[in-house]
């Protein structure tokens, strides 16, 4: 069966043969079984083709029928172990394909896990998607049959070519012969399906991408009445993925007939000249009749084997793929220091402990034993210059210091640079120069894991995951009550709302949230932050879609839980920053002004700009 | 059957082609039979007689009929091409029509990712299924009939071997295929359920790696991925079953004719010469009957496909025109009138509840409300987005089901809150406003919008590219071009769904100055979370619990209103001016 997929060539063929061995390594009995198996079971298939004369000539000719018996009988148990080997590659073959299969969904999936940020920043999801499906799919679809068939086949070749010069050796000459013209049409034709194939693969690309960002948008295109225009492109592109695939289907779809009549001319010939043969005295007719036999017999497995050869070629290039991915650099980590749970002591000292007490410090390993340092919630920026895309720095020579028990806004034009501070906190971007202490410790000595688990951030693009409500609220931290997961949302004053859902804290969220509104979302995300009762909290845009009596409720909740803890906040609304310890006003990358609300409106600079901008206008 | 005959019809243009490949495989089929009667005679006459102009006669003449049989194959690849992804391409291209016919009711009933694997991956299954089992579909019918009855015609009491062998085959085929089938619409489920989870993570990449809950998601994708691995295990270990079962079969009946035709010769009922042509025939049924469970195989895996593409075509879209007069949006007066809404008709609570408003043309008007309170769902009733449930939305005195959906839509225009921008120039993304617009009228819209001083700084001005979904511009700097875009239709109605939550305080004003300069005619609705932003609004309509609670101008609701007063406090508080 000839199917669109595009026949790429992986570019290390032996390093990805390699490690595609390694996963396969833990099931060499599997695969050294599968292999026999497969050899009994096309060696039972050849052999009984090849029985067949002598049974009838000895056997039924001279009428032996007890002779017969026993033959039929040999036969029979050739055939049936010929059979119980197929059962049981086949089912070898499934249990470890789907096991290795699963295996590399794994570790690709706990590898994503580990990669840095900027890597999912820097491609589209779709990109990235296409590794866990077709990249996989491709493998999977290649140990289910090509591996066994690829074996399957080359047993039947050269089973069969063995045969034919056995049989006869002048005869197999032609034979041979047009087993070479094919194999030339074969890999010839491939290559030029090849080419059409990778065209019909863009166009299905094309697309299919059209297709995810005109679905993903279509409320966009409702509103502007564009379906027309869509549709128009649409069609297009349709059409253009239509024209690429009959030409491709049609080149690879002209392989299989054309081997089919080659292997026609070579039955005539070897017929012909067979006979020749025979009527020259050179050979006898029973045997130019049963040689005719493999000859027909000799072009399908010669097919099937560069079929599954393009497959497995295919498969290469998606495990190539997704070993490619594997081994992209996880974030690196140099951090020793950890955060713990400590009490006070007796004597005033601070000492580590289980469950939660609300108190947290730093485990600092020294040269013998570790110092604990507590945790306040202090950072300081020192001189931090930082850029995305080098020579276009975000931020130049920052600092800045949030004293614990802070509460210390950020404001300024959009693209100023606020996001950024907050990115280099979670360490989600690494400071490029300068550095950034944490409770008078260099922020890359933390563990990143610590780091971010003494923090939580809310950025304004709340997504939620698929699953109840009390369960997204409770990935703040797991081990949370359904008590403490009904309180976080009544700080976050979702509470009401969420009750009144079909089925409060038990309704099902589909997708990423979409039948909440974006305010509603938003509260659930603070209550998911609250919940994690973190030491340091960071609101990024979180309340931009939330009316401001709500927000008012909401800080207050928050100013109770972060009693003594440090707040970062970013917004436009001045409302939501007008209470905060410090201000900073964030321009071009830099710190413009800093102070209380009061103080800033005294200097008269940008933040009175700004702030007045509103009270003109009231 | 039925799932056939409606994925069928979609072929229609196509279905000269498919005719005309069935003919193309079914006469190679047939020449494929004659072929080997040709080489009897080679043997049988040529050689026995010694005729050799006979055998190269012969010889010749299977030449001709290979070319032939070539011919007909290469029409057959042509043919099955042209039908397939005809097919394919006719599926898809209904499918599309019908999800952009979808109101955002119908579309809330589908997740994204859904309606996308059902437009692409679905339909591909169908256009594939057909392409390769249009082949062996065709042919192994064709070479079981002959052969059954060529077989019969040498030896009927034999060929009673078939009446045995056959119907085991079909029991045990079809066992293994009823078993697999609904298998494999486990394993579709259990392959979304994947593809969610790893979707869900490349979306929140950001919320994971904040919570540093990598290992719970490990664990999380860990048992569905175990769960698809076992689902496929199931479904794979019963579906490759039919190999051995064919195998065990055709192996049985070659060893029956054998040892039952052995007799027959010895009894002299039968004759050697016949006996082999026999076996050969055995094993072209039981070939082409491999060749039928392949198809099935094929059919079944494609079938899934079938349903999940007709549940798309079977949704009823319920917004429809069928109401419809030929009149257009003249002044852009708005009445609703006792409305009430909900998002399912099965559902207990109403999300809006008798709302009654009455908007002149060329008002403004400001709607302001808690989270959740239904502001969004109530102006999106005006284009008729959603259906109400029970009352009217008048425009212009008439129900906004009189107005074509094209009409309607072109006078109305709308920033939605979460706004997309598509891949493309910004040129482009504003065209979608007005397709001809010219440079001057976008510079005009850009000014209104506050976008200009952006779009003029980018080296390429209106060519620049952006990517899927605006990521290459800010939420301000999208908020302000999504508004351009909505200015570029010069509307009779505007409607801002807090469409300048990123935009900062001063630009807001300046872009609402603009709009009320530039479209003073214009209807102009704005959802705010601001009171600056709706200050001046000709009425302001408090909205609390999908209620109307309060309607009147900014002094009139700050005397009366409590909810207004405290949203005003709230911003007012600490001002220190």
């Amino acid at each position: 069966m000839a199917r669109p997929m595009s026949y790429k060539r992986p570019k290390n063929l032996k390093k990805t043969l390699l490690r595609l061995g390694h996963y396969l390594g833990g099931h060499k009995l599997a695969m050294a079984a599968v292999a026999v198996l497969v050899v009994v079971s096309s060696g039972a298939n050849i052999m009984g083709t090849y029985l067949l004369k002598p049974v009838i000539n000895r056997f039924i000719v001279p009428g032996d029928l007890e002779g017969l018996l026993r033959a039929v009988v040999m036969m029979g148990i050739m055939y049936g172990l010929g059979a119980l080997a197929t059962l049981g590659y086949n089912q070898i073959m499934v249990r470890t394909a789907q096991q290795v299969v699963a295996q590399i969904r794994r570790d690709l999936f706990t590898h994503t896990q580990t990669l840095p940020l900027q890597y999912f920043d820097a491609r589209t999801h779709g990109e990235l998607m296409s590794h866990f499906t077709n990249d996989v799919d491709a493998v999977t679809e290649a140990l289910n049959n090509s591996f066994a068939m690829l074996i399957q086949s080359f047993v039947m070749v050269t089973g069969t070519i063995v045969m034919l010069v056995v049989l006869d050796w002048r005869l197999s000459i032609i034979v041979i012969a047009f087993l070479l013209v094919m194999l030339a049409v074969i890999l010839y034709s491939g290559r030029r399906s090849k080419a059409y194939y990778t065209s019909q693969q863009a166009n299905l690309a094309d697309l299919n991408g059209f297709v995810e960002e005109m679905v993903a948008g279509q409320k966009v295109e409702k509103v502007f009445h564009h379906e027309e225009a869509d549709f128009q492109e649409f069609c297009r592109r349709n059409e253009a993925l239509r024209q690429s695939g009959t030409r491709a289907f049609r080149y690879s779809g002209m392989m299989i007939p054309t081997v089919v009549s080659l292997s026609y001319f070579n039955y005539a010939l070897s017929a012909c000249i067979g006979g020749m043969f025979v009527l020259g005295g050179l050979t006898d007719l029973g045997s130019l009749s049963s040689y005719l036999v493999y000859v027909r017999q000799s072009a399908m497995p010669m097919n099937q084997f560069t079929q599954q050869s393009n497959f497995l070629m295919n498969a290469l290039s998606g495990a190539e793929r997704i070993f490619d991915m594997m081994d992209v650099q996880s974030e690196v980590d140099q951090g020793d220091v950890t955060l713990v749970q400590v009490r006070r002591g007796a004597d005033g000292a601070l000492e580590p402990c289980q469950g939660y007490t609300g108190e947290f410090a730093w485990r600092c390993p020294t040269g013998e034993g570790a110092e604990l340092v507590p945790l306040r919630g202090d950072v300081r920026f020192h001189d931090v210059t930082f850029s995305y895309v080098p020579g276009r720095p975000v931020l130049r020579g920052v600092s800045l210091y949030a004293k614990p028990g802070q509460k210390i806004a950020f404001v300024g034009s959009t693209g100023a640079g606020k996001t950024t501070i907050i990115n280099l906190i979670t360490r989600f971007y690494e400071v490029e120069e300068g550095s950034i202490t944490y409770d008078g410790i260099d922020l890359r000595r933390i563990r990143k894991a610590d780091l971010r688990r003494s923090l939580s951030v809310v950025v304004q693009d709340t997504h939620l995951f698929t699953g109840t409500v009390a369960d997204n609220i409770r990935y703040g931290r797991l081990d949370a009550t359904d008590e403490e997961v009904r309180q976080a949302a009544v700080l976050a004053n979702a509470d009401s709302f969420i009750r009144r859902l079909p089925h409060g804290y038990d309704t099902v969220l589909t997708g990423d949230g979409d039948n909440l509104s974006q305010g509603q979302r938003q509260l659930i995300a603070i209550a998911r932050a609250a919940v994690a009762r973190p030491p340091v909290f960071i609101l990024d845009e979180a309340t931009s879609s939330i009316d401001t009596r709500t927000e008012k409720l909401i800080e207050r909740g928050l100013d109770t839980l972060m009693e003594g803890r440090t707040v970062f906040v970013i917004a436009h609304r001045l409302s939501t920053v007008r209470n905060a310890n410090a201000i900073m006003v964030v321009e071009q990358g830099e710190i413009m002004e800093r102070g209380d609300h009061q103080e800033l409106l005294d200097q008269r600079g940008r933040y009175f700009q700004l702030y007045t901008g509103q009270a003109q206008l009231s | 059957m039925e799932l056939f005959r409606r994925l069928g019809s979609y072929l229609h243009k196509y279905r000269r082609y498919g005719i005309l490949a069935v003919a193309c495989i079914a006469l190679e089929t047939v020449f494929e039979l004659v072929i080997p009667l040709i080489m009897a005679n080679i043997i049988d006459i040529g050689v026995v007689t010694g005729d050799r102009a006979y055998i190269f006669q012969q010889g010749v003449l299977m030449c001709l009929c290979a070319l032939v049989s070539l011919a007909l194959g290469v029409g057959s690849a042509h043919f099955t091409a042209l039908c397939g992804h005809g097919l394919g391409a006719e599926l898809r291209k209904a499918e599309y029509q019908k999800v952009q016919s979808f109101s955002f009711a119908n579309r809330d009933r589908f997740h994204t990712e859904s309606l996308v694997t059902r437009l692409t991956t679905d339909v591909t299954t169908i256009q594939n299924a057909l392409l390769g089992g249009m082949r062996p579909g065709i042919r192994a019918p064709i070479m079981m009939t002959t052969s059954i009855v060529l077989s019969f015609a040498i030896n009927a009491r034999l060929a009673l071997v078939f009446l045995v062998a056959a119907p085991v085959l079909g029991v045990l085929l079809f066992q293994i295929i009823s078993r697999v089938r609904p298998l494999y619409s486990k394993m579709q489920s259990a392959v979304d359920q994947v593809n969610r989870i790893v979707q869900e993570n490349l979306t929140a990449v950001r919320v994971v790696k904040a919570y540093v809950r990598g290992e719970y998601e490990v664990e999380k994708f860990s048992e569905v991925n175990q769960n698809l691995q076992q689902v496929s295990q199931r479904s794979f270990r019963i579906a490759v079953l039919n190999m051995p079962a064919m195998q065990l079969v055709m192996y049985a009946t070659i060893l029956a004719i054998l040892w039952l035709g052995g007799g027959m010769i010895a009894g002299g009922d039968l004759q050697v010469g016949k006996l082999t042509g026999f076996l050969s025939y055995v094993l072209q049924v039981l070939n082409s009957l491999m060749m039928m469970s392949n198809v099935f195989l094929l059919l079944t895996r494609a079938m899934a496909s079938g349903w999940r593409i007709l549940e798309v075509m079977d949704e009823p879209p319920d917004i429809g025109e069928e109401r419809a007069q030929d009149v257009e949006v003249e002044r852009g007066a708005i009445r609703f009138d006792h409305v009430s809404f909900k998002y399912r008709r099965e559902a207990r609570e109403y999300v809006l509840r008798d709302i009654c408003l009455d908007i002149a043309p060329g008002q403004t008007v400001g709607i302001i409300g808690g989270t959740g309170s239904a502001k969004s769902t109530l102006v999106q009733l005006i284009p008729r987005l959603y259906e109400v449930t029970e009352g009217q939305v008048l425009v212009d005195g008439r129900p906004v089901w009189e107005y074509p959906l094209a009409h309607l839509r072109d006078a109305i225009a709308m920033v939605l809150q979460k706004n997309t921008l598509f891949s493309g120039t910004i040129g482009e993304n504003l065209r979608w406003g007005k397709a001809d617009a010219t440079e001057e009228e976008l510079d005009q819209a850009c000014a209104i919008a506050c976008a200009d001083e952006f779009v003029s700084r980018l080296e390429k001005g209106y060519d620049t590219q952006l990517g899927q979904g605006g990521v290459n511009v800010s939420g301000g700097q999208k908020q302000r071009l999504c508004l351009a875009r909505a200015i570029l239709k010069s509307p009779k109605v505007l409607i801002l769904d807090d469409s300048t939550s990123a935009v900062d305080m001063v630009t807001e004003a300046r872009i609402r100055e603009g709009l009320e300069k530039a479209l003073p005619q214009t209807t102009k609705i704005i959802i705010a979370q601001r009171i600056t932003s709706v200050l001046h609004a000709d009425q302001i309509v408090i909205l609390q619990d999908g209620r109307v609670d309060d309607v009147g101008t900014h002094w009139e609701l700050l005397e009366r209103s409590r909810i207004y007063q405290e949203i005003y406090h709230s911003q007012q508080e600490g001002a220190g001016l």
